[in-house]
């Protein structure tokens, strides 16, 4: 089992890396709602939905304190998507 | 699809990396001169390294059908050594003279200390003094910011021309100084520490694609040079024509490196053969 300091040491980078992505994602995501309105697609309902999920999913994984582990609290979460 | 790789150390890979780049598009690499992992001592140390990338190196990319070009330089990281650095920079015309090298690089900041600094405009000064391309390293991670910042600060003291000037490894929070400039911008992908695929195509698509250089370096670190191939397919992916993919990723390599008329690949135009006349 790894000590606090290596789990930061050990996955810091690959998770700033990780979160880079996710943003650059959602950053995309607003510049084509901007250039196509957020029914560009005939799946408009359906996209909000995931990009919605995707935002709860954020704030699960961000919790300090949370009741349950997150992992489990994400893989539920996208469950109900 | 023709690709060229304007930022690549080979001499940290094995042949098996110019095999591969060989059957995936890339024509030409261009390998800048880079810290070994530990701080060289001697000048001597640095010569060797440039012959090896100067006359080597060629001969072992020519053997896969790859043209291969290289800079000089003595990398921030051992700006430290001031009494090296003067002494290594004596040498740089001797190489500027070789058929392969283009320019100076890869200089630049890593902790922007005051040594490193006066390296890179030493450097800087060198190069625009004997008519050389620059490549510019900018600084990883935490320090990128401030890095980057002092990188401009120096060269808008200095007599240089924007237009022979490419500063590397810009992200998204540093991007838009170094174009506005007037500057070449570099995308250098890595698996983690640097730009990824998608977040270069991201900002193609969001700064255009005028002067912008992709690459993905390839060292002797945790790096992917087929991530510039991941980034064609990401760029294709999004419905970008050949044609706008081999603008960005053969075309400028060639508009740049081509300033030094060493770098001979000129920029190619794909077009539909009409069907004979019955």
């Amino acid at each position: 089992m790894l000590t606090p300091p290596q789990v930061v040491e050990n996955y810091f980078l690959e998770s700033r890396h990780q979160i880079l992505e996710i943003a650059a994602m959602m950053d995309r995501y607003d510049v084509a709602v901007q250039q196509h309105g957020s029914h560009g697609t005939a799946a408009g309902p359906a996209t909000e939905q995931k990009i919605s999920l995707l935002r709860k999913a954020l704030a699960i994984a961000a919790d300090p304190k949370p009741t349950q582990d997150r992992t489990v609290a994400l893989l539920e979460l996208f469950a109900t998507g | 699809m023709q690709i060229i790789q304007p930022h690549y150390h080979a001499i940290a890979r094995t042949a098996q990396d110019y095999e591969r780049m060989a059957m995936s598009g890339v024509v030409a690499v261009a390998e800048p001169a880079f810290w070994a992992g530990f701080d060289r001592l001697y000048p001597e140390t640095f010569i060797d390294y440039f012959r090896q990338i100067s006359e080597f190196e060629p001969t072992r990319a020519a053997q896969y059908g790859i043209r291969h070009f290289c800079w000089v330089a003595v990398n921030p990281k051992e700006a430290e050594n001031p009494v090296l650095t003067r002494e290594v920079l004596k040498h740089f015309p001797e190489f500027f003279a070789k058929p392969t090298v283009l320019g100076v690089g890869e200089t630049g900041l890593h902790k922007s200390t005051k040594n490193e600094i006066e390296s890179l405009e030493a450097h800087v000064d060198l190069a625009m003094k004997h008519g050389q391309l620059v490549l510019i390293h900018t600084p990883h991670l935490a320090d990128k910011a401030h890095g980057t910042k002092t990188v401009l600060e120096v060269l808008a003291g200095m007599n240089v021309d924007p237009e022979r000037i490419w500063i590397d490894h810009v992200e998204e929070q540093t991007i838009r100084p170094c174009i506005e400039a007037g500057y070449w911008a570099g995308f250098t992908l890595y698996p983690i520490t640097k730009c990824s695929p998608k977040r270069a195509v991201d900002m193609l698509e969001k700064y255009g694609t005028e002067k912008i250089l992709v690459n993905s370096s390839a060292d002797w670190g945790p790096s992917d040079p087929f991530l510039l191939q991941e980034c064609v397919l990401e760029y294709r992916r999004r419905g970008h024509s050949l044609q706008e993919a081999i603008e960005v990723f053969h075309n400028n390599p060639c508009r740049f490196l081509g300033q030094n008329p060493k770098f001979d690949i000129k920029p190619i135009r794909v077009e539909t053969i009409a069907a004979p006349r019955a």
